[in-house]
């Protein structure tokens, strides 16, 4: 290492729970958020497990129809609330926000352990108001407390992005992570409240039967579902955009090029954050809304997909004339670009009325929603964990094993969920515990292929951790990246930098920076 | 069944053609922008592989035409993506008039079906063949969802209205009828199956089924039961409109709201008719919720519909 280590690192810097728990460094608190989001992550994959497991028949005979409902339903909201949305940007948040965030999570998990819940994550109504005979309060309780820390961590982005930039860092020197952040904060702070009076609203219905969603007390289901996608569809976007996000950063890396169209990546993460609030209808269409409202959301949706493409074809130009390396965040770089594009072009199906009317509430729309989901936010979020691995611990993980990770978890990805396409356009509904005898064979090959994704996601686990104790010291910049956090030394001192850093280019300026570094 | 790989539907209604194609049409864009896509980053992956730790790559440098093209192209493509299937939803939502009616309603967790001559079924549904068919759906309880695969329909079901779809059944076979909307413990049971058969073989059927009651009669002799005769009869004393020839008639409100007499109407101001009080009558009609289940809902507006407009309503005298 050059540089000379002048203050301990932050994870030197205090030993013992207190000063873990306590901590207001945002290195810190993002551990925290790292190690409680894997371990969401692998309970809701657990859940998934069971659920492939069981559709390996038509019967669906390894658990009970109603403890198959809670599985899914589990299966969802630990996903979407507890890893998804919080992932990349929570292991950027801050301290009160992982106190509420683990305290939603007890009462949502809690709710699991009292015999669960089993309205599906979506708790449409009136099944959820009135007649599920499941832990709905809890649960929705959880969800709601969850939503503070989303919107601390929406806040916490913002004024820091506003205030809080280093000397010379203009908003179009701003790495593209950051506009994606930002962009996914603006969802955050505008969308979850709307979440939290609905899921408020439900709660109220079942206690006090105020008759809101209660047809025979004049109210209108329906208008739930508004309510609900009008913050679920933008948290769609607040799942993605943050992954959009560490691939501008990991292709111009490894390719050593600087992106292509900086202004039109960064624009087009604002543009879907914009667009994205508009097209909840879209989830609707033959719910009952009117034949108007549900073509104003079929255009509004189809306009969202053309800033999604602007960000494919960028990406894909950086790499035109760059130098690429097969580093292991590359690989899953790659993965993200292809699977992202599946599910973003398969999303045309849905958003075409006449088609969504076939494949609407089908497996089409399982499989497409895990091309963008998995295929897509979980790759960005490994290609990032890989990418800033060195600089989060100080140590470098086996790159052979990594490799390996990578692809392994590409082909079981697909094997997963391709076939789950082809079972939607057949016809078979989700959220079924069983299923007539000609869907087996799909099914089948869709529960080896989640088997296969197991591998690919332990592995890491596996030498990530072992590379915590053996791997080799990374040194402040293995992969030769631009970028500020390349110039400390990893890990970095609790205060980031000695002297705030002046900022003098624009990022990603890979042809000259170069020689600086080497 | 271990061997079976079905990789597409059964074509059997005349939307599950039109449907077919613009789903053909995305697929073909699907693998042009797959296959562009790959292609670029497997080529580019290949041709620029880094050959040493210290290669630099070319400065990249901007291409607005590129930029430009990549946004119009897509957009003009999705543009027209977007009119066929609103077109395509159009026809999906739009019975026509010849259709005949049957009434649908969901509830945890079976389908109770009614044909237009009273013949009842649970979890099945025999159409003829090349006849339009309107579906009228409502729940008793919870939002289901009324999926035929091969016809290519769905429909929300929804407690507190009415929806509506139709189709025309192509080709006679047995099809599967599922609940696609999430509606509690046993949802995947909440299956049937729609048989479509050759006109002469569905004649035979129509007469094999119990000699089934109109469902205006047996709306007539809940009109009279339920006590509606006593004031939406009598010629003396006005308490409530004559109801002969309502049905479909635009109808003016106390607050002097115009709304039509649809089923919607009918069931509304059955349930709640404090809600929509008619101009000229006190509002003295009690309510009927709990009263009548939905099926007795749906033989009650069948009778009103079927009075003419001269007839003075009878009840089942």
């Amino acid at each position: 290492m050059s540089m000379v280590q002048t203050a301990p690192s932050y994870l030197e810097d205090g030993h013992g729970l207190k000063s873990w728990l306590l901590t207001l460094d945002h290195k810190r608190i993002a551990l925290l958020y790292l190690m409680s989001i894997a371990g969401f992550f692998f309970l809701g994959a657990i859940f998934a497990g069971l659920i492939r497991l069981n559709l390996l028949t038509p019967q669906g005979n390894l658990v009970q129809p109603q403890t198959y409902n809670t599985f899914f339903t589990m299966h969802g909201l630990i996903m979407i609330f507890f890893f998804l949305i919080p992932s990349i940007p929570g292991v950027l948040g801050n301290l009160l926000s992982w106190y509420i965030f683990i305290v939603g999570g007890l009462f949502t998990v809690s709710a699991a352990l009292f015999g669960g819940v089993d309205t599906g994550w979506t708790f449409y109504t009136p099944f959820s108001s009135i007649y599920s005979q499941s832990n709905v309060v809890l649960t929705v309780v959880g969800i709601f407390i969850v939503g503070f820390s989303s919107i601390l961590t929406g806040l916490n982005f913002i004024i820091t992005i506003h205030k809080m930039r280093a000397p010379g860092l203009t908003w179009f020197r701003l790495p593209l992570f950051i506009w994606a952040l930002y962009a996914t904060s603006l969802i955050f702070i505008l969308g979850t409240p709307v979440l939290a009076i609905s899921l408020v609203l439900v709660a109220l219905e079942r206690v006090f039967h105020l008759g809101i969603f209660d047809p025979a007390r004049g109210g209108d289901p329906i208008y739930f579902q508004h309510l609900f996608w009008f913050y679920s569809h933008p948290a769609v976007y607040v799942m993605i955009l943050p992954s959009m996000g560490v691939i501008s950063e990991t292709v111009t890396c490894f390719s050593r090029r600087k992106i292509f169209g900086y202004n039109a990546v960064a624009f087009s993460s604002l543009g879907i954050a914009v667009i994205g609030f508009l097209v909840w209808g879209h989830h609707m269409f033959v719910s009952g809304q009117s034949l108007y409202a549900g073509m104003a959301f079929s255009l509004l949706s189809f306009l969202v997909a053309i800033p999604s493409a602007i960000k494919v074809f960028n990406w894909t130009a950086t790499m035109y004339q760059g130098s690429i390396a097969y580093d292991t965040p590359m690989l899953y770089t790659f993965g993200f670009i292809g699977l992202f594009t599946v599910g973003g072009l398969t999303g045309l199906y849905l958003a075409a009325m006449g088609v969504d009317i076939h494949v609407h509430d089908t497996y089409f729309v399982i499989a497409h929603f895990h091309y963008i989901m998995v295929g897509g936010a979980v790759m960005g979020f490994m290609a990032g964990m890989h990418f800033w691995w060195p600089k989060i611990t100080g140590r470098l993980y086996p790159e052979t094993w990594g490799r390996l990770a990578a692809v392994i978890t590409f082909i079981g990805f697909n094997l997963t969920f391709f076939p789950q396409f082809i079972l939607g356009y057949l016809g078979m509904p989700r959220r079924y515990h069983m299923y007539p005898p000609e869907f087996q064979s799909l099914n089948v090959l869709s529960s080896a292929g989640a088997s296969i994704l197991a591998v690919g996601y332990l592995l890491p686990v596996v030498y990530l951790l072992w590379s915590l104790r053996y791997g080799p010291a990374a040194g402040a910049n293995p992969w030769r990246a631009t970028g500020l956090e390349w110039l400390t030394p990893s890990p970095p001192p609790t205060h980031n930098f000695e002297t705030p850093p002046i900022v003098q280019d624009e990022p990603y300026e890979y042809s000259t920076w170069e020689a600086e570094v080497a | 069944m271990w061997f079976s790989l079905p990789l597409f539907p059964p074509v059997a209604s005349t939307y599950a053609h039109q449907e077919d194609l613009l789903f053909f049409f995305l697929l073909a864009v699907t693998l042009v922008f797959v296959a562009l896509i790959f292609g670029c980053i497997l080529f580019f992956a290949l041709r620029y592989r880094r050959r040493s730790p210290d290669e630099r790559a070319q400065p990249t440098r901007t291409y607005l035409p590129l930029e430009v093209a990549w946004t119009v192209v897509p957009l003009v493509i999705v543009l027209v993506i977007f009119v066929w299937g609103a077109q395509l939803f159009f026809t999906a939502m739009r019975p026509p008039s010849r259709a005949v009616e049957i009434t649908v309603v969901g509830k945890q967790w079976m389908w109770k079906i009614q044909h237009p001559d009273g013949t009842r079924e649970i979890n099945a549904l025999h159409v003829p063949v090349g006849t339009p068919i309107k579906l009228i759906l409502t729940s008793e309880d919870v939002i289901h969802d009324f999926f035929v695969p091969a016809f290519r329909m769905k429909r929300d079901v929804v407690p507190g209205r009415y929806t509506t779809t139709w189709f025309e059944a192509t080709q006679p076979g047995t099809y599967h009828l599922f609940c696609a909307q999430y509606c509690g413990t046993n949802h995947a049971g909440m299956i049937g199956s729609v048989v479509v058969m050759e006109r002469s073989e569905y004649e035979r059927w129509v007469q094999a089924q119990a000699s089934p009651v109109l469902p205006a009669s047996a709306g007539a002799i809940l009109f009279q039961r339920l006590g509606c005769s006593s004031c939406h009869q009598t010629n003396t004393a006005v308490r409530g409109p004559a109801l002969g020839g309502l049905f479909g008639q635009v109808v003016t409100l106390a607050d002097g709201r115009q709304v039509t007499a649809d089923m919607g109407f009918l069931r509304e101001h059955i349930l709640t008719p404090g809600r929509t009080p008619v101009v000229g009558y006190p509002q003295i009609m009690p309510t009927f919720q709990g009263q009548v289940s939905e099926d007795q809902i749906l033989e009650l507006i069948a009778y009103i519909r079927s009075l003419a407009r001269d007839e003075r309503a009878q009840g089942g005298s």
